[in-house]
């Protein structure tokens, strides 16, 4: 199994493990996947008053390319709006991390991710309606 | 420190061990006869070579050197065991006994005999990895033949109860066929005392050279065969081919040292073994697949809940261990042994197999149990299926959301 550096960068250093309080009204949080799957990606975002992601955190159970994917879109989300936020695209994600065909499912788990989130923190929010315009079939 | 990766991969292969290697040079450049020349010294002295060493496999498992058919490897003798004994006794009924656990040699034999024309029953085992013996009385048919079942497994290390299964066989005057190749040198075996009518051997996974292997054929009661090579008649008829003398040197050289080393080797090894368990248990959430005390002392397979498998063969690439076996490691399959023995996908997928052998330290040892665990917990920390467990929720209980779903339906999204 041939991993890319950036791969194995981000599974030997992975970036912004961890939890936020899933209760809190500024958290978002998406958790998507299926452990039968071989893949379960938690993904929270702390969201500013000013609607930019100010922190993300990450949990993933998965091989190292799902790993990777997740926590690089941790990286990713700091410091975009919303909306800059769902305009990541599974392809961003894949390119960066020279994710092999075989591997590119991983990359679309980890914007479904980024939307869960943003859906979730948009439902508590009350600004749910602006959360399916982007909502087309990733590629 | 020896350098990495470190081998705990012995079930797999093995090294050729230096003095069989020295052993066989010689039958390569200047004993370099057909062992089939019966008119010059050329052919007299490979022969010599050739009937020594089946002398040395025969005293490892104390049978007649007559009954020692060479054979290019394990893989080579399930196949005669079984197509032989299937083909010739098939006047008296055409169904095939074996276990899920078998070797694939075994396996996709029983396969290709059931696309031909025979039926086969595939016991599953006990969640210990031991055939069930009433289940496998219940199995036999007034049709029943041949049955296969091996010796020692080659992932999970159990030790099958050969004796008992043997003599229902013997009764109802079934075939009994037993894959050994990963039991010589690692447990006694007496021929004399087991009821089995064919039994077989391979080199590399005893310190011999990969590419030869052997087929007891027991003589008493006698055991016939239809020949699977034909050309020849070497072999007394049941293997055509010329035999490749160094190679028979060096399997008989590497099961003179198991006969003579096996009991010393055993008590180390187990020590060795018993040390990586208990380094590996202190660990929340670690299974043992298999039993532990029906094992060979060499083997230890053991799943690690709450890390995804990939991940954790990644983890430990400084170690030389495989995921199931060899033969499936270069699939994403989990291991079909773990799942005959009830293990869910999961579990079989996070599962490691270590074994043990000749020239493992108690360092090589102690360095797995240290990135082992350090690397188990790192993943973990990783995880959101161990927080769920250490916060008492049950994970089977949950609905997990799929992929794309998530978007489209907000009140199914897991907070």
């Amino acid at each position: 199994m041939a991993y890319s550096d950036k791969v194995l960068d981000h599974y030997e250093n992975p970036r912004n493990v961890g939890s936020f309080n899933a209760e809190d009204e500024d958290v978002g949080t998406g958790m998507v996947g299926a452990p039968a799957c071989g893949d379960v990606m938690k993904l929270q975002i702390k969201v500013g008053e000013n609607g930019i992601i100010e922190d993300a955190k990450f949990k993933t159970y998965g091989c190292g390319s799902a790993i990777a994917s997740s926590s690089l879109v941790t990286e990713m989300l700091k410091g975009k709006s919303l909306d800059q936020a769902l305009e990541i695209k599974n392809t961003n994600i894949a390119e960066e991390l020279a994710l092999p065909p075989v591997k590119i499912h991983c990359s679309v788990l980890a914007e479904d991710a980024i939307r869960a989130a943003i859906s979730d923190y948009r439902s508590k929010n009350g600004t749910q309606a602006e959360g399916y315009e982007a909502c087309k079939s990733a590629a | 420190m020896k350098q990495l990766p470190i081998y705990l991969d012995y079930s797999a292969t093995t090294p050729v061990d230096v003095r069989v290697a020295e052993k066989m040079i010689p039958y390569l450049t200047t004993l370099f006869g057909n062992p089939a020349s019966r008119s010059h010294s050329f052919g007299w002295d490979a022969e010599k070579g050739v009937e020594t060493a089946r002398q040395q496999v025969a005293a490892l498992v104390n049978c007649d050197p007559k009954e020692i058919i060479w054979t290019s490897g394990a893989t080579e003798s399930n196949n005669l065991a079984i197509k032989g004994a299937a083909n010739f006794y098939s006047g008296n009924g055409k169904h095939l006994i074996t276990v899920k656990t078998e070797h694939k040699a075994v396996l996709d034999t029983v396969r290709e005999l059931e696309r031909q024309g025979f039926s086969a029953t595939y016991l599953s085992p006990l969640e210990n990895g031991l055939v069930d013996i009433e289940a496998f009385k219940a199995a036999i048919r007034p049709d029943t033949i041949v049955v296969s079942v091996m010796l020692v497994n080659n992932e999970i290390g159990v030790i099958q109860d050969i004796v008992t299964l043997g003599n229902i066989c013997r009764e109802k005057g079934i075939i009994f066929h037993v894959d050994a190749a990963q039991a010589t040198g690692k447990v006694e075996i007496d021929l004399q005392k087991l009821p089995v009518d064919l039994m077989s051997f391979s080199a590399h996974k005893t310190y011999g050279p990969k590419g030869i292997g052997a087929l007891y054929v027991c003589r008493k009661p006698r055991v016939r065969l239809e020949a699977q090579m034909h050309g020849g008649g070497h072999e007394r008829g049941f293997r055509s081919g010329t035999l490749p003398t160094h190679q028979i040197v060096g399997m008989g050289e590497a099961f003179k040292i198991a006969r003579e080393e096996m009991a010393k080797e055993n008590a180390r090894i187990r020590a060795l073994r018993d040390r990586l368990w208990a380094g590996l248990s202190d660990m929340e959430e670690v299974y043992l697949n298999g039993d532990l005390d029906q094992r060979v002392p060499h083997n230890l397979n053991v799943s690690f809940n709450y890390v995804e498998g990939e991940s954790l063969m990644m983890a430990v690439k400084d170690l030389a261990v495989s995921s199931g076996s060899a033969c499936t490691s270069s699939s994403l399959e989990p291991s079909y042994v773990l799942k005959a023995i009830g293990r869910d996908d999961e579990l079989a997928h996070s599962s490691i197999r270590f074994s043990i052998g000749r020239y493992t330290t108690e360092e090589d040892v102690d360095f797995a149990v240290s990135l082992i665990k350090d690397k188990v917990t790192k993943l973990r920390e990783l995880s959101p299926l161990w927080d769920m467990f250490k916060s008492g929720i049950d994970i089977s209980s949950v609905n997990w959301v799929h992929g794309t779903e998530s978007h489209r339906d907000p009140e199914k999204v897991a907070a």
